[in-house]
């Protein structure tokens, strides 16, 4: 009998706390007209970076799409010629096609970039109406001219986690061969606002 | 001049107009029920299509009408058809009785010499002196509309979900009639008229039949399956039941016939225990204005339905068992206690607050005597 006295004041404890939740403010956040903000880390759409003077950082080195574990990169380097300078190594990128579909956004190409060329910037509304529209080009990539910008790389430089930290000389600009290969070439000007880290030395377990 | 006829079209009129609006207060519950549920849930509910979501049933009636409509392989067509047809003319049907109204038709058609007296009600169609028995035969043919639906559609949990629900109903409808006979033996009247002015400058019949209000509230919501009682169209276990292979508007009909249903066990139960249209208890009901008298009828049943909401949002769904034992070892019990104390409190000429003290005292004592009895049994 004392069991049912008891049910009973369950059944309004249930009841009273849908009823406070009633009175209380949705959480909910009205999408396209209000957006959450987004941590700065958030991997989204890729961006190729520009130099202050137009030049694109990406040197055509295919670190990117060797490090790519989708195969969502796909580059047809070229060399730059006088006439031609595209950016400020020997070569750039003719061609730089990128499927938003096979990419799982890991950011592995952002960290193999010696140039910090390619980088994930927060834009993750990703839909499109085709699969053709969800393949980007080059120019689909690329920041538009008389905006360079260093995109999340800011917010990765001054203080990676450990775990994230870039196995690529991308700060130090010196290429000492104990983490990747001859990545650091066509590094061009770019300027740290911070003082570059001691790229952590990967010591090998073989032994 | 034939007033006969004036008076058949006059009811005709008055029985498409409230249909129509007993359609247009499915499309808005529907749209109500989806906003206070996701309120409960701290969501925020549909709020796109129109203002706050207005527009909403708008657009899911135009979606759904436009959707191709299956019909089975293994479906008996013709029964597949009739179904929900069935279920939303029982729905329909079994409103017709309630006394939306006190007053007369602020403009009254017909003179109660021409024979319009029992038609001056505005939304209520027709003053039954059975009203009480027509509600209960009409609602316990609803369940033909589910079982039918669910043989006729060829699928094994269409099928379970049927016989669910007509052992669901059958059960729960003992209940439901037992606990509207106490009222009904104190009011000594079947018309849902005379029950609602009974309870005119007195208690309304919840105070003085607190058991039977509670038991019919419980049987109510196992009637109209709706949750904790929906079992027939679990989701979870049969895959939305008896209307798994309905697609379109016959889909949408099988809900509109249970939130008319819905609708009208709220209005039983504001007739019969909550005054009906009368605004205030202990009140005589002619002190206010009677034509507006509707407003505070529909006040009470958005109350009800808040409360039914309110509830499907809470509880989690019953075990079959458990919905046959609360059924048939505890509702049905409490029902014949509640109307053996009420017969002896009518032969005794009880005021209404005898019978809420008879009914509170034997409760209380089964609930010592129970007690009691087990303490013993713990001795031994």
């Amino acid at each position: 009998m004392d069991k049912v006295i008891d049910d009973l004041i369950a059944l309004g404890k249930g009841l009273s706390i849908t009823f406070k939740n009633y009175l209380e403010k949705p959480v909910t956040k009205q999408y396209p007209e209000e957006k959450r903000k987004v941590p700065n880390r958030t991997r989204g759409r890729h961006v190729l970076h520009r130099y202050e003077d137009d030049l694109e950082r990406c040197v055509g080195c295919l670190l990117c799409q060797g490090t790519c574990p989708a195969g969502a990169i796909y580059i047809e380097a070229e060399e730059n010629t006088p006439d031609n300078q595209v950016s400020k190594g020997e070569r750039y990128a003719r061609v730089f096609d990128l499927d938003l579909l096979r990419c799982i956004y890991c950011g592995h190409c952002e960290m193999a970039c010696p140039t910090n060329a390619i980088t994930l910037e927060n834009n993750t509304a990703l839909a499109g109406f085709s699969r053709d529209s969800l393949l980007m080009h080059k120019e689909d990539l690329l920041e538009p001219t008389g905006s360079a910008t260093l995109g999340t790389t800011e917010y990765w430089d001054p203080k990676p986690p450990d775990q994230v930290k870039h196995k690529v000389p991308a700060q130090t600009g010196q290429f000492d061969g104990s983490s990747t290969s001859a990545a650091a070439v066509g590094r061009g000007d770019l300027k740290l606002h911070q003082k570059p880290l001691n790229p952590k030395v990967v010591e090998s377990n073989d032994e | 001049m034939n007033w006969d006829l004036i008076i058949i079209a006059e009811t005709a009129i008055r029985a498409l107009i409230t249909c129509a609006l007993l359609q247009l207060a499915f499309a808005m519950m529907t749209r109500w029920e989806r906003r206070v549920i996701a309120k409960m849930q701290w969501r925020l509910g549909p709020n796109r299509a129109g203002p706050e979501g207005l527009l909403q049933p708008f657009a899911d009636g135009l979606k759904l009408l436009f959707k191709e409509q299956l019909i089975p392989d293994r479906a008996r067509p013709f029964l597949f058809l009739v179904a929900p047809c069935v279920s939303l003319v029982v729905s329909l049907t079994s409103f017709s009785v309630i006394p939306v109204q006190l007053g007369n038709f602020p403009f009254p058609v017909l003179t109660p010499e021409q024979g319009g007296e029992h038609a001056r009600y505005l939304f209520q169609i027709a003053d039954l002196n059975v009203g009480v028995l027509f509600l209960l035969g009409i609602t316990s043919l609803s369940v033909y509309g589910i079982v039918l639906g669910g043989w006729a559609s060829g699928n094994k949990y269409s099928l379970l979900g049927g016989i669910r629900a007509s052992a669901q109903m059958i059960s729960y409808e003992l209940s439901l009639g037992l606990a509207l006979l106490s009222p009904l033996l104190m009011v000594g009247s079947l018309s849902f008229r005379e029950i609602a002015l009974f309870q005119s400058g007195t208690a309304w019949l919840f105070l003085a039949q607190p058991l039977a209000c509670v038991v019919f509230i419980i049987a109510g919501l196992a009637e109209t399956n709706r949750a904790p009682f929906d079992l027939p169209e679990a989701e979870q276990e049969l895959g939305a039941g008896f209307h798994t292979e309905y697609s379109g508007m016959r889909f949408s009909i099988f809900f509109m016939a249970e939130y008319i249903a819905m609708m009208t066990v709220s209005s039983v139960l504001v007739t019969v225990f909550f005054g009906g249209p009368i605004i205030l208890p202990f009140v005589p009901h002619n002190l206010f204005p009677m034509a507006e008298s509707f407003l505070w009828f529909a006040l009470k049943i958005l109350i009800c339905m808040f409360c039914f909401i309110w509830i499907r949002a809470t509880f989690p769904r019953f075990r079959y068992d458990q919905l046959m034992s609360i059924g048939w070892r505890v509702l049905l019990p409490l029902g014949m206690l509640n109307m053996a104390i009420t017969a002896v409190g009518v032969a005794l000429r009880f005021p209404w607050w005898g019978y809420t003290v008879a009914i509170g005292g034997t409760v209380a004592l089964l609930y010592i005597g129970g007690k009691l009895s087990r303490r013993g049994e713990d001795q031994h």
